[in-house]
């Protein structure tokens, strides 16, 4: 981009802002629905035709090699605007930086041009029934046919499955060693035959996640991320860019997610004339509180950033913290209204109701407050770790979930 | 040099000299003392350190340093629970007379707190003063009581906030002022002296102007609230410190205790708190730096998260030492006692959320 080179930060943020002005027609909405993901596509085609896509990207993968200091101006540019890239994120903020990391040429080359263009939209096919928080105890095969390999199991949780165009999918390559050896990630079309995509419908009644079957899907062998056997080095690079994503607010798009609950409660309460009961007062000063604290880890994590300096636990603390903030606002928000019946107008009790059936999924995607406590208290406090039944027996000697492997 | 190294700086300096003067036997020693505080000490915090004219301006002897450096030395001075009249003559009485705006008793005062001379501290901050002053020809004289006093039975001299005709006031009596009476109070926190402090037909200097002392109190329990949060802070550190430490070397069936969940994530809750009091300590002290009017809710957001979090992280370390946690030698007891006392010593929790809620009530108008 040489009309960009000799752009100031300052000339810089000003694109960003003119660009945001005459495009907000894209912006509005952030559904994980099939209409939200054709906005999000239309948003980010945009955004990559106007060189804003992949700020810190390298160049040769349609990025614009800025600065971690131009990403922070567009966030901030970006603020007053709903961005509609939410389904996006899991295929730009994780599965791009692995492909970046451990992904061959030939793989960088196909695949994360056409991310960043909103052409290809991606899912992260981990978990499964028996391997939540111990993903690395995981059952689904991959089996060598020839150059292919042959994929046979079950994922679940997956968001976005079902719009999903390709995803990274961790498998078992080697049961006969212990489970973090034995494993191996691969790049799947998520419309070859044999996927076969299910809805789970969540307790907020909406069905983001999915279960996916593979039954007997073939996979090319150049479709490997990494090296065979070294599917759990992919898979950390993919969950560490995963916890960056969660703490730097989704790529910084999605950091009014959890915003503004105290305003929120406020307005109810002043509404239902409940301002000036002593114990609600306490509970309501609370979440004040909380949501100031963590508006004052992330502007720390972002002047971190900023400098360049080591993130310290902060990110894991503001994801705890916030977690806990959701469902603490929305417990608020029904003490409010006085009641969980309500008639189909009141949007009051939709909204508190809706945040109190999303707060305990908060709490646990991306890592549940439990492993987020073992990996604060062993990697910041140097605390020891468990004992550690699995380390060393053969995956297939282990029992995995409700049964055996 | 950055803003942060200086802070580097003076933190490794005032830990150095804490780790050197007061490692744990001696902040015992000094608690148990008479005074309750080291006069060398004092004189070497004040004279080599030059700590106490921190926040003094220069023009009277000080450095005119702000918040953000007074709070690098209280949360180290937290963290060993120095027994110091610092709280009281810095914060407090400092606070006062800089925020009196009376030249005069500034001039007369505060080069003494710089040089470590004058000791100050201030009465009848919290709440309604239960003292009353009148004026006539022997000048203002004060009558009533002013309950917990900080380090008030040792002060040089006593600021204390009065109601009189024109309001609320604040005035200056000396140490050997007629009709004044000091009682030392048992505290529950062992490190930190309170008084009750008497006066009969005390004689007494205003301080500004007659009818400032709300004002007054109210910018002084901010500040002196931006300021403890430090010290909270501080003593959270060394708590969690001292139960990671010992989570780690402890063992019980056959493991370090720190390797059952149990223990660990106890721990992990105490790095939680300490890692929102650190924000939180940071913006309240940047708010008294830059004059925001944000100040009293930033203030009180520190605070009472802070109160609330030392005395759980406290308590928790006791939990986590178990039954050589409770015991008079182990040092636990002091941060639990220090927690407590600090977490009610300028208004409850409750209370500053109570308030809280009326200030942001307020701002929408």
């Amino acid at each position: 981009m040489t009309e960009t080179t000799s752009e100031s930060l300052a000339e810089f943020r000003v694109r960003v802002r003119e660009w945001f002005a005459a495009h907000v027609d894209l912006t509005g909405g952030s559904a994980e629905s099939l209409e939200g993901v054709d906005a999000a596509r239309r948003f980010q085609s945009a955004l990559f035709d106007a060189g804003l896509a992949g700020l810190t990207w390298p160049e040769e993968y349609g990025g614009q090699g800025l600065t971690q200091a131009h990403q922070l101006a567009f966030n901030e540019e970006a603020e007053p605007y709903v961005v509609p890239t939410m389904p996006l994120l899991i295929g730009l903020g994780m599965c791009a930086p692995t492909l970046q990391e451990v992904g061959s040429q030939e793989q960088r080359d196909r695949h994360l041009a056409r991310m960043l263009r909103g052409d290809e939209v991606w899912c992260q096919l981990f978990s499964e029934p028996g391997a939540g928080s111990d993903v690395a105890g995981l059952r689904t095969r991959a089996v060598q046919d020839g150059s292919d390999w042959v994929v046979n199991g079950q994922k679940v949780w997956t968001s976005g499955a079902h719009y999903s165009d390709y995803g990274l999918l961790l498998a078992r390559t080697n049961p006969d060693v212990p489970k973090h050896l034995g494993l191996t990630m691969f790049v799947v079309d998520m419309r070859a035959p044999g996927v076969t995509i299910r809805p789970l419908r969540q307790i907020t009644g909406g069905a983001n996640f999915n279960e996916v079957f593979f039954d007997d899907v073939h996979v090319p062998g150049d479709a490997v991320v990494g090296e065979v056997g070294r599917g759990w080095q992919a898979a950390v690079t993919t969950l560490m860019n995963e916890r960056v994503s969660i703490g730097a607010g989704g790529g910084g798009l999605g950091r009014r997610l959890g915003g503004g609950e105290y305003a929120a409660l406020a307005d109810l309460a002043r509404r239902r004339d409940a301002t000036a009961d002593p114990v609600l007062r306490q509970s309501l000063a609370s979440v004040f509180v909380e949501e100031r604290l963590l508006e004052l880890l992330s502007s720390r994590m972002r002047e971190d950033a900023k400098a360049g300096r080591t993130p310290g636990p902060q990110g894991s603390v503001a994801k705890l913290a916030g977690a806990q903030l959701a469902k603490h606002a929305a417990e608020v928000g029904l003490e409010v209204l006085g009641t969980a019946a309500w008639t189909d107008d009141d949007a009051d009790a939709e909204r508190w109701t809706t945040s109190l059936l999303g707060a305990p999924g908060n709490a646990i995607a991306g890592g549940t407050p439990e492993i987020m406590k073992n990996i604060l208290g062993e990697r910041v406090l140097g605390l020891p770790r468990e004992p550690a039944v699995d380390r060393d027996v053969p995956f297939r000697e282990l029992r995995v979930g409700g049964g055996t492997s | 040099m950055t803003v942060t190294s200086v802070a580097d700086d003076l933190r490794a300096s005032v830990r150095g000299f804490l780790t050197d003067t007061a490692a744990e036997p001696e902040v015992r020693r000094i608690a148990d003392s008479p005074s309750g505080f080291d006069a060398a000490l004092w004189g070497r915090l004040s004279g080599e350190l030059g700590l106490t004219g921190l926040v003094v301006p220069e023009e009277f002897g000080g450095s005119g340093a702000g918040f953000a450096e007074l709070g690098v030395v209280l949360e180290e001075m937290g963290r060993v629970l120095l027994p110091s009249p610092f709280l009281s003559t810095v914060v407090l009485g400092a606070g006062a007379l800089l925020l009196s705006g009376d030249a005069s008793a500034q001039a007369a005062h505060l080069p003494g707190i710089a040089s470590g001379e004058l000791r100050v501290t201030v009465g009848g901050v919290v709440g309604t003063p239960r003292c009353e002053a009148v004026t006539g020809s022997r000048g203002w004289l004060i009558d009533g009581t002013a309950e917990g006093v900080i380090d008030g039975a040792t002060a040089d001299l006593l600021l204390v906030f009065a109601s009189c005709e024109g309001g609320t006031s604040l005035f200056a009596v000396p140490a050997d002022a007629a009709g004044l009476s000091r009682t030392p109070l048992r505290t529950l926190d062992l490190t930190r002296r309170q008084a009750r402090v008497g006066l009969h037909a005390t004689p007494a200097t205003l301080i500004g102007s007659a009818g400032d002392g709300d004002r007054i109190a109210a910018a002084l329990l901010d500040r002196a609230r931006a300021a403890q949060a430090a010290e909270q802070l501080g003593g959270a550190q060394r708590v969690l410190e001292m139960a990671v430490e010992y989570a780690r070397t402890r063992y019980q069936f056959g493991r370090a205790i720190g390797s059952f969940q149990a223990i660990k994530h106890r721990c992990a809750d105490m790095l939680i708190d300490v890692e929102r009091m650190r924000v939180a300590a940071a913006a309240a002290l940047a708010a008294v730096d830059a004059g925001a009017p944000d100040l009293p809710v930033a203030a009180r957001v520190a605070s009472s998260f802070c109160g609330d979090a030392y005395f759980a992280a406290a308590a928790a370390n006791i939990q986590v030492h178990g039954g050589i946690g409770f015991t008079w030698e182990h040092p636990a007891h002091l941060y639990y006692r220090r927690a407590k006392s600090a977490q009610l010593l300028f208004g409850s929790p409750a209370e500053q959320r109570e308030e809280l809620m009326t200030i942001l009530e307020a701002g929408r108008d």
